[in-house]
This record gives structure tokens, sequence and C-alpha cells, in this order.
């Protein structure tokens, strides 16, 4: 069993986003509360209809039950399983699954959080690694210093393809009025950007900013009641090798190399299928590892299937439409915003980044220091 | 507060109290030691010789009386850097734990060589100092996160050697360059 019994049992008929970038006075919880009711909104529904909540934040231990008691709903199931950034792309496969089952008929995924105006510095409620402790990492930007180092070393990738990866995520975040980091951004100013963690700069970090986000998902059965364009749920798959960058078996390989297949393979699609590909760029080397773990290119050549523009507007290959957690919005746990942008592609309601014809998008969410990695494939009807 | 472990390493030189318990010798007290399970730790048997005249407890068992982390520590505040390795796969296990990749749980403690390469690193840079954090890979082929105090860096692949560092917040093992492979 692969669970091709999942594929298309469920679609997502609501989505919103909350407080992009910068929301002065809001509270974590107030811009999850807003872009949920926004979201159900959207799906014609009413917060009283919702009878699954699925949720994850930085800052709530257990969100899913603030966000119960937030928007006063009476949910029979829920999950607030935190595996990290990646943890959105595990409620699409949970909620499909408990609809499915049964156990609920409309499900709400939410996150929220105003990391940016509270304090401008990642939020973690990350345990501290005992066994790391005495070295005074910066987590998670050394362990992703650490990775890039090793692929720089063993595959001769550069930094300068490390800035393609940041000026293709700025050329799409030019075409997004709700990008964050918009403007002109040069190879130069990339390379000259001040050193963080070598060999990571500034630029090759992702933004710290404000921002929520919620889908609702009915079973596909329902679906076209509620709207013309039903995002469907193709695929999912996921993989976790390790919780500390130390037992990482493979600083240059995630495990997107199993989550990745199985995610496609209940889809039942094959690369060549995809319109748009969403990676969790919280910084440059991601893109260029998860580019090569999910079989778009071979291992090590990451680096240069990003030159020369191949993943910006215009290129081979759509990556990140909305800019990134590069340069749209990384408020922390980045997951649900991937879904946020297939959504609007799939919907053609991207404006002026929509790509043509978009039908299929594949949604890479990690986690940690590359340790939970979760792909979900999501289509139009015509993809059923 | 977790009271320092430094003290379990005279357990070496330590004689009985009246209960049979491990009297320290530096305080002289033997519950916090008992508290911390410090008494019949496996640095205890590890290191003492046959009819050594500190003697378990009559109700000692082999079941160990802390974890692979304390343990670790405590050898380490003895000025020892052990890894476990399992008795019947031989398989090295790092960070301490009590079960091996292979699902092995007989791990007991051995001497690291202390010998092994730079696998990744990277330079934390800050306004007030950089300094770097690697990954080693020892040639037991376990790898563990370190510094090389010494160096602002060091290219990937380089022999480095290990040695215990006093440092404020308790003892480390970090790293230096081996002769000939210096950045």
């Amino acid at each position: 069993m692969s669970g091709q019994n999942l594929r298309g049992k469920a679609a997502i008929v609501g989505m919103a986003t909350a407080g992009m970038g910068e929301a002065h006075g809001f509270s974590a919880i107030e811009l999850l509360g807003q872009a949920a009711v926004a979201a159900v909104d959207d799906a014609g529904l009413k917060l009283s209809d919702v009878d699954g909540v699925f949720a994850s934040t930085s800052s709530h231990l257990f969100a899913t039950m603030s966000a119960v008691e937030y928007l006063g709903l009476k949910p029979r199931f829920f999950d607030s399983t935190n595996v990290g950034g990646s943890s959105f792309e595990l409620y699409l496969m949970q909620a499909t699954m408990a609809l499915e089952a049964g156990l609920c008929d409309v499900a709400l995924v939410c996150y929220g959080s105003n990391q940016r105006t509270a304090g401008g510095k990642l939020v973690s409620m990350s345990e501290p690694q005992w066994h790391e402790t005495p070295y005074n990492p910066r987590h998670p930007i050394t362990a992703y210093g650490l990775a890039a180092s090793r692929h720089m070393a063993e595959y001769g990738t550069t930094r300068e393809q490390l800035a393609d990866v940041a000026l293709a995520a700025r050329g799409w975040a030019n075409l997004n009025p709700e990008a964050f980091a918009r403007g002109p951004l040069t190879k130069d100013d990339v390379l000259s950007s001040r050193m963080v963690s070598d060999p990571l700069t500034k630029a090759d970090c992702c933004l710290v900013t404000d921002g929520a986000a919620a889908c609702v998902l009915v079973r596909a059965d329902r679906a076209k009641d509620l709207t013309d364009k039903p995002v469907y749920f193709l695929g999912a798959g996921a993989a976790n090798s390790h919780r500390s960058i130390v037992a990482m078996p493979d600083l240059t390989t995630t495990c997107a190399t199993e989550s990745g297949p199985r995610a496609m393979e209940m889809a039942g699609v094959s690369h060549q299928d995809l319109d748009l590909v969403m990676l969790y760029d919280a910084f440059t080397i991601n893109t260029i590892l998860f580019l090569e773990d999910l079989g778009f290119c071979p291992k090590g050549e990451g680096g240069r299937f990003v030159e020369d523009g191949h993943i910006a507007p215009g290129g081979g290959l759509a990556v990140n439409t909305n800019g990134g957690g590069l340069s749209c919005v990384h408020p922390g746990m980045y997951g649900l915003f991937l879904i946020a942008e297939a959504v609007a592609q799939i919907r053609g309601a991207a404006g002026a980044r929509q790509i043509d014809d978009c039908q299929l998008a594949l949604c890479h969410g990690n986690g940690l220091v590359l340790s939970s990695q979760i792909t979900a494939v999501l289509g139009s009807e015509a993809t059923l | 507060m977790r009271r320092p472990l430094v003290h379990l390493a005279v357990t070496k030189t330590a004689t009985l109290n009246p209960t049979g318990r491990v009297m320290c010798p530096q305080c002289g007290h033997s519950k916090v030691h008992r508290y911390l399970g410090a008494d019949f730790l496996p640095i205890t048997a590890f290191e003492l010789p046959r009819g050594s005249p500190v003697m378990p407890s009559p109700n000692q068992t082999d079941a160990p009386k802390t974890g692979p982390q304390a343990a670790y520590e405590a050898h380490l505040a003895a000025g020892r850097f052990v890894i476990q390795r399992s008795k019947s796969t031989g398989e090295y296990v790092f960070w301490p734990r009590g079960v091996a990749e292979s699902g092995a749980v007989d791990l007991e403690w051995v001497a690291a060589k202390g010998t092994g390469f730079v696998y990744a690193i990277t330079v934390t840079r800050t306004r007030s100092g950089s300094s770097n954090v690697a990954l080693i890979e020892l040639d037991e082929g376990v790898r563990l996160m370190s510094t090389l105090p010494d160096v602002e860096t060091a290219p990937i692949g380089a022999r480095v050697q290990a040695r215990i560092e006093q440092a404020e917040a308790g003892p480390r093992v970090v790293f230096d360059l081996l002769e000939g492979d210096a950045a």
C-alpha cells in the first residue's frame, strides 16, 4: 500500500493569508484568526462548520487549542503535530485522512506569527541539543552553513550559484505585490552582503516577517458545491532522518529523496507533468538541495541548474513564484505559504506572476535543520 | 539546579562510608553522589581494577544508574573523551544514547581514538567576533559538533586531533589541525 486511496479524496476550497510582511499591533493568534476567518469565508462556509483543526506556530506550544479557543470552534478531530515548517504539508495529508475516514467534514489548517514586529528575531521553541551547546551554534543558520560548506566542497557549488537562487526569488517577488522584499537585487549585492555564517550571507537567508495563512479542506465530492476551482490533494509523502544536524547521515542529501517519490507515486505524476515547484527556501542552499533530492536534476548539479535564471521568471522551471521565503514572506514556519502560492497559481489568481495553464504543483516542506521533509502534490480538477 | 559532576572524577580514590556507599574524598559526602547516581556510575566500573577497595553496594545490579548523557559528562569531567560501541555489532555511537542505529542496546564506553577530519565547517560572524563550528567525523566513523579554537576556519577534509578544553561552562572536546594540514 502506498496511499493511492487518498489521491484526489480532499480539496482545498478556501485559502487566505493575513498580515504578510509587517503587521504592527497584532499578535500571532490575532493574525492566525484573521487568516482563518478569511479562509472559511473564501470557502463560503461558517466557522461553526469547522470540525477539524490543524495548527502549529513558533509561539504556541498548544497551537490547535489556542486556535480553537480564539475562533470558538468545536472540533471533533484535531492535530498539532509539530515537525517544524513542514508541518503544514503534513497537515494536508492528515486532514485528507481524517476527512476520508469521516472523522471530520471541514478541516481548517492555520498558522500565524508576528515575529518581525514582536522583536525581529527568529522565534523558536526548539530546545538546545546538549551535545551541541558547548559550541554555541546559532541554529538554524549554523546547520545550513554546515550543509552549504559540505555541498561546495563535495560538488563544487559556488557562492555565485547560491546567489542565483536569491536573484530568482527576488525576480518573482518583484511580480508579487504581497512580497515583502521587492526592488532590484544584483549578484554583487548578494555576494557583498554581510557574511553571517560561512558561506551564507544575510542575502542567502530568508526574511524575518510577520504573516498568517489558513486553508479549508473538504471531501472531494463536496468541493464543487463550494467553489468553481477546488485545488485537489493528489498525494503526499513524509520522511525524517534526524533531529540534530550532527545526526544527519549525509549533509548534502536530505530525505526529500524519500518524501518526493512517495508523494509523486501517490499522485501518479512525474517531473515533466509539474507546472509549479514550491520549495522551502529558508536559505539559498535549500533550493539547490531540494531540486536535486526531488529529482529535478542529478545530485551535485543543483548549482548549475539554477544558473542563468533557470528558475527565475521566464526560466525553464517555475520555482517559488511568490518570491519564496527569501523575498516574499517567512514568519518562522513557512510551509503554509508554499500551499497558498500553489492554490493561487492553480486557481489562476496569481496576477502578474501567474504562470501559463498551471494545473499541477508540488509543495516541498522542510522542518528544523533539513530534518523533516514532507512533499505534497496539488492539482486542478483537470488532473483528477 | 544540577550539581556539577566534577567530583565524580575522584571515585578512583574514594573510600566507603559505613553504609557501603562511596564517599567523595573532596567533599566527604555521599548523598549528592547518590542523587546523581554517581557512586555507581559505569565510569567507576570502567576505571577500577578488580579487587579495588571500592565495592558495589549489595543491591547494585547490572543496570546502569545513570543515563548515557550523565555518564559521558562524567567521563569528560575526568579528562576522558569516550564514545559508545555495541558489544554485539561493533558499531560506534555518538552522541551518547541508549540505542545504536542497528537497534543494538548493548553499548559500552570506549576511549575515542581522538583523530578524525573536518566533515563540514561554518564560521559564525558577529559584531563581537567570529568563531567556527565544525562537524568532525572521527576515524571510528561517527560525527560530533565541535570547534577548532586556534584557527579561523579549516578546509573540509583536514585531519584533526581532539583535546579536552576547560571552557567556562565546563569541559568540552575541541580539535586542533594535525601538522601538515594547516589551512
